[in-house]
């Protein structure tokens, strides 16, 4: 499998590590322990596009949004997250 | 010297007659010449026995001429090199090669366990499965010993392998597999296109079938054609011509793996040289070419020597010159099969009879018949009456139900045609069977491949130019080239017609699968027995699971099972096709990747200086850290161990601990970012002050501890473990771009850059003072207990300080560029002299760590809450943190939990090990009355005992009492104290002093 890093470009599979499901968000502080539960554990079992998390240890060490066909593999998208990249001069 | 070779043709083919080799088959000495392959010379030397097969013990031939041959597998080579189940039809011959056949015992003549084919009726599909059930035991003692002595292929080398395996990446446009005509005309209207071509041929030359089959391409006889066009793609600067080279898998986005067999065809690879070599190919676009292999028709006897494939005589007359028979019978069910009659007659061979099971021939073919003076059978082959010694007569039945004999000492057998689909169908592609060429063709591809000529069934020569050339305009054009292409290379088509005979019912074993003995009865017992899908048949009766992988054998299955169940061959259905088409070695996936170089190895910046010292090395993930300094007179690890350990605590020692991960974080939001990943506070550290600080995972379990340092207002430098050092930075990384992406901060990985140690012992600051720029304040009050900051070095260097103590002494650690890591080390021992320093290695930091009661790794082992290592108090109630609201979850603040005590046993002379379990007094020992286990182990030199550190449930409010530490590994059982963890200087004085 390949991945294009927005930041380096096509990369082969092995510089990359996946963690998951990216659509899960961190609660706030005070959204209580259900929330975080969900959070922490509960994942869709996915068939069909699945936007993940990729991060690219080999590369430039972007966290990067890949949205990834989990029956065809195909790579319909990458985003950086939001705040991968170079610091933010002067923002 | 040329040898005998009496089946020699002195013209022809693709051979060097001037260059003799001498090899040795069974330890029999043959001549050949360079260009056979190990399979072409036997043929040449009239040697037909080859093998014996894999159950029954039978006499096996060649079969094929190419990487499907399911017979003619030897031994080649020998000693440490020793190669099992290769394939003779494609082990090119060489000067020395040996060779022995495989499965006979004693000799290949005379083989004793051919007895096994007067039990023929048992051994039947399922054999095992139904006969050595009982007893369960007997399983292993006897039965399986047994059957693996009498069943199976050839030998393993046993020893390590001398060669060395290499993986390569490449990447182009167009990478086509196969150099037939098809393969031939793709790459070259993709290179004259402009694009980066990559053909990869298995062969050791290129042009395919065209030397077997001949024929004229653009007025050309076929070979002057193929010359034409390689001179043309090799004067290409942009087309990589790869020979020896198997397209054996393709993976996602484009990836094909290829495996090179760079010096197989040496009796040893050259000094410097790999034997293989791995390669994955990225392309934009991929032609399949792989052509189409010939398939056997089942008869009663089909194995006996002397029958080949149709196309394989055709290939060892034209291509090697060397004859398999004399008088050759040929059996086909379809036109092209006729090829080999005609190439038997040019050859000056004769033809006994052409057996043909279709209804009608051509006259031209008649023709050729009655001018040669051979019969036409119509009718099928009954039976062989022949055996070791190869064919010698043939039983035909003939179309109206009469019998006939024909006398021959080869037959060759056509059954039609099958596509190479493996390629086409390993994403799970399922092919699509054609009525009119009786075979599986290509049902679309995995993206960006596409199948062209013979593997897409198309058969005739014309027809495979004109495929191949449209594949490879197209897919250069797909990858963003439109050069000039120039005139597609024109050739007629033959015709080609085929009345599909799968299985003639005779007396006698009839094999489908001539690898692993899988008769026709076999498939109709499966059936019988309820094993009806292929996918079933396959597992049940194991077609088609040998190194071969059912080429010339799983079509014919299946057709069978078809028929016996009374469905077509589309609703049968094939098995999934999976990568590698061709078997490839364990050590060319490995490639470099072994012994030594199985993985990188990291060294500390002080390695070189250690390994003067003779330390002893230990492996900590890839790292190599000195574990202890044996001196001399030592007599054993514990006595050097224990001599560091009281040097530190008396004196001073150093150890380095560069493996430690580093990292800066810098912004004027790092504060709150470290609160955020930390449980503790460190917006509210003071510039130039250090803290240890712990990391929960978000389900609340540490995830890994270390000191971070407030070097400035905007700027920190957090250390993490050894083992942690990678993940930590991807896990902060997360944090810092998915998370908190609204911090401004960064991080910066310097674990490489800074050389860190750790220098302790009462005489520290004396030592430090000579190290030290003299303006620098190292008094308690100037650089108290965690203080943290840039410090000058006599000398000039600038290096950091921190005030930390992993040992319990007064202590500090010192990071210097990691190019002073080495000088640093020599350094301190010039410097240290007078107060004897003494280097420390892993295992006295561990030594002194337990006696201290601080937790590392087998403390911090992914089920540890903070609580759990008395580290509960650090969490911070005043703010969130990664990892907060789940560590507060009932059962990760129940009471009973298993939390770090100290342990020692009351017998001060005994042993404390690792991994004992602790029970109560009084208890039967099992998992219900489990209450934990020890976790580190140490002898502490100052208490003068073994002492550890442990899990134990409630084992804070337990202290003092006496328990038992169960090891049923060890055979031991014996009381122990649950003590305070922390067994040296308790109130810190030391540390602070």
């Amino acid at each position: 499998m390949r991945i294009v890093c927005p930041f380096c470009g096509e990369r082969e599979l092995g510089e990359f590590t996946y963690l998951g499901d990216a659509k899960p968000q961190r609660p706030a502080a005070d959204a209580g322990e259900d929330a975080v539960y969900d959070y922490v554990y509960l994942r869709d079992n996915i068939a069909g596009p699945m936007s993940e998390h990729w991060y690219h240890g080999g590369g430039c060490r972007a966290w990067l949004k890949v949205t990834r066909n989990t029956l065809t593999h195909e790579i319909s998208a990458v985003e950086p997250a939001a705040g991968a990249g170079a610091a933010k001069v002067g923002v | 010297m040329r040898g005998d070779q009496a089946n020699r043709l002195n013209y022809g083919g693709l051979i060097d007659r001037s260059t003799a080799l001498n090899f040795r088959f069974d330890g029999k000495t043959l001549f050949g010449f360079k260009g056979d392959t190990l399979a072409s010379a036997l043929v040449a030397n009239g040697v037909k026995l080859v093998g014996r097969s894999f159950k029954y013990h039978r006499p096996r031939g060649i079969l094929t001429a190419g990487s499907e041959e399911p017979n003619a597998l030897v031994e080649l080579r020998s000693g440490a090199r020793r190669e099992p189940n290769t394939k003779a039809t494609t082990a090119e011959l060489y000067e020395g090669l040996e060779a022995a056949s495989q499965n006979r015992w004693p000799s290949l003549n005379f083989d004793v366990m051919s007895v096994n084919q007067l039990f023929a009726p048992i051994f039947v599909a399922g054999f095992y499965y139904k006969t050595f059930m009982w007893p369960a035991k007997f399983w292993e003692a006897i039965y399986e010993p047994a059957i693996r002595r009498a069943a199976g292929l050839g030998r393993a080398a046993q020893v390590s392998d001398p060669d060395h395996y290499d993986k390569a990446w490449a990447h182009c446009d167009v990478v086509i597999a196969g150099s037939g005509p098809a393969g031939l005309a793709a790459a070259l209207a993709a290179a004259r296109c402009g694009a980066r071509v990559i053909l990869c041929e298995e062969d050791f030359v290129l042009g395919g079938r065209l030397f077997a089959d001949g024929g004229m391409i653009d007025g050309l006889p076929a070979a002057e054609w193929v010359a034409r066009a390689v001179a043309e793609l090799t004067a290409m600067p942009d087309v990589r011509i790869m020979t020896r080279t198997t397209l054996f898998g393709v993976y996602d986005g484009g990836t094909y793996g290829a495996i090179e067999r760079v010096n197989d065809h040496l009796p040893v690879p050259p000094e410097h040289q790999v034997r293989q070599r791995l390669w994955r190919i990225v392309a934009k676009r991929c032609v399949v070419a792989a052509g189409a292999i010939e398939r056997p028709i089942v008869f009663a006897d089909n194995d006996t020597p002397g029958v080949m494939m149709a196309s394989a005589m055709r290939s060892y007359i034209n291509r090697y010159a060397a004859t398999p028979a004399r008088r050759i019978a040929l059996f086909t069910n379809n036109e092209d099969g006729w090829r080999t009659a005609e190439t038997a007659i040019a050859a000056g061979l004769q033809v006994a009879a052409v057996i043909d099971a279709r209804p009608d021939i051509s006259p031209a073919h008649r023709s050729l018949a009655s001018k040669s003076g051979f019969p036409v059978l119509h009718g099928a082959v009954a039976g062989i009456n022949g055996g070791k010694g190869g064919v010698r007569k043939i039983s035909v039945s003939l179309a109206g139900g009469a019998r006939a004999e024909v006398e021959a000492d080869g037959l060759a057998v056509s059954g039609g045609w099958n596509p190479a689909v493996g390629l086409t169908s390993y994403h799970r592609g399922r092919p699509k069977w054609r009525d009119d060429i009786a075979a599986f063709v290509p049902d679309g591809a995995p993206p960006g491949m596409v199948a062209a000529g013979a593997a897409n069934g198309a058969f005739g020569l014309g027809a495979c130019l004109r495929e191949g050339f449209e594949a490879g305009a197209a897919a250069a054009r797909d990858a963003g080239h439109s050069g000039n292409i120039g005139s597609m290379p024109v050739a007629d088509d033959e015709a080609f017609s085929i009345t599909p005979l799968w299985h003639v019912a005779g007396k006698g074993k009839a094999f489908v699968d001539q690898q692993h003995d899988v008769t026709a009865s076999d498939v109709e017992l499966a059936q019988r027995e309820g094993f009806q899908s292929v996918e079933h048949l396959k597992r049940y009766t194991t077609l088609g699971m040998a190194t071969d992988q059912g080429k010339t054998s799983n079509v014919a299955g299946l057709a069978i099972m078809a028929a016996v169940s009374g469905k077509s061959i589309p609703e049968t259905g094939t098995t999934i096709y999976r990568p590698p088409y061709v078997p490839v070695a364990i050590g060319a996936f490995a490639g470099h990747h072994r012994d030594e170089n199985f993985h990188a190895t990291r060294l500390t910046p002080s390695h070189h200086w250690a390994a003067e010292q003779g330390a002893v090395f230990v492996d900590t993930g890839l790292w190599k850290r000195a574990q202890w300094y044996p001196r001399a007179g030592e007599k054993d690890w514990l006595e050097s161990v224990t001599r560091e350990v009281k040097a530190v605590r008396g004196g001073v020692g150093f150890c380095d601990v560069s493996t430690l991960g580093k990292i800066d974080v810098h912004g004027p939001d790092a504060g709150t970012f470290l609160d955020r990943v930390y449980i503790n506070a460190f917006s509210s550290l003071a510039v130039g002050k250090a803290r240890y600080g712990l990391m929960l995972r978000e389900d609340g379990i540490v995830y890994d501890d270390g000191t971070t340092s407030r070097l400035a207002e905007d700027h920190y430098f957090l250390t993490t473990t050894t083992a942690k050092a990678g993940l930590v930075m991807q896990h902060l990384e997360f944090c810092r771009q998915v998370l908190f992406p609204e911090l401004d901060v960064q991080l910066t990985s310097v674990s490489d850059q800074w050389a860190q140690f750790s220098i302790a012992g009462p005489k520290t600051r004396d030592l430090l003072k000579e190290i030290v720029d003299p303006a620098e304040d190292l008094s308690n009050e100037g650089f108290p207990f965690m203080g943290a900051r840039e410090v000058g070095l006599r000398g000039g260097i600038k290096a950091r300080l921190f005030r930390i103590s992993f040992s319990g002494e007064m202590a500090f650690e010192i990071s210097v560029p990691a190019r002073y890591g080495e000088a640093m080390a020599r350094n301190l021992m010039i410097a240290g002299k007078p107060f004897g320093i003494t280097p420390y290695g892993t295992e006295a930091l561990g030594v002194m760590r337990i006696e201290k009661g601080h937790v590392a790794g087998p403390e911090l082992n992914g089920t540890t809450t903070a609580g759990d290592l008395g580290l509960g108090k650090m969490m911070s109630t005043k703010k969130d943190f990664i990892g907060r609201v789940m560590a507060g979850r009932e059962a990760l603040v129940a009471p009973n939990r298993q939390v770090v005590v100290g342990i020692k046993p009351t017998d001060k002379a005994r042993r404390l090990r690792s991994g004992a379990h602790i029970i109560p007094k009084g208890e039967t020992p099992g998992p219900g009355n489990d209450q934990g286990y020890v976790t580190s182990v140490c002898f502490s030199p100052v208490l003068d005992q073994w002492i550890g550190l442990g899990l134990v449930e409630r084992g804070r409010e337990r202290i003092g009492e006496i328990v038992r530490a169960h090891d049923p590994l060890r055979g031991e059982d014996y009381d122990v104290e649950l003590c305070n963890s922390v067994f040296y200087d308790p109130d810190g004085g030391r540390q602070r002093g």
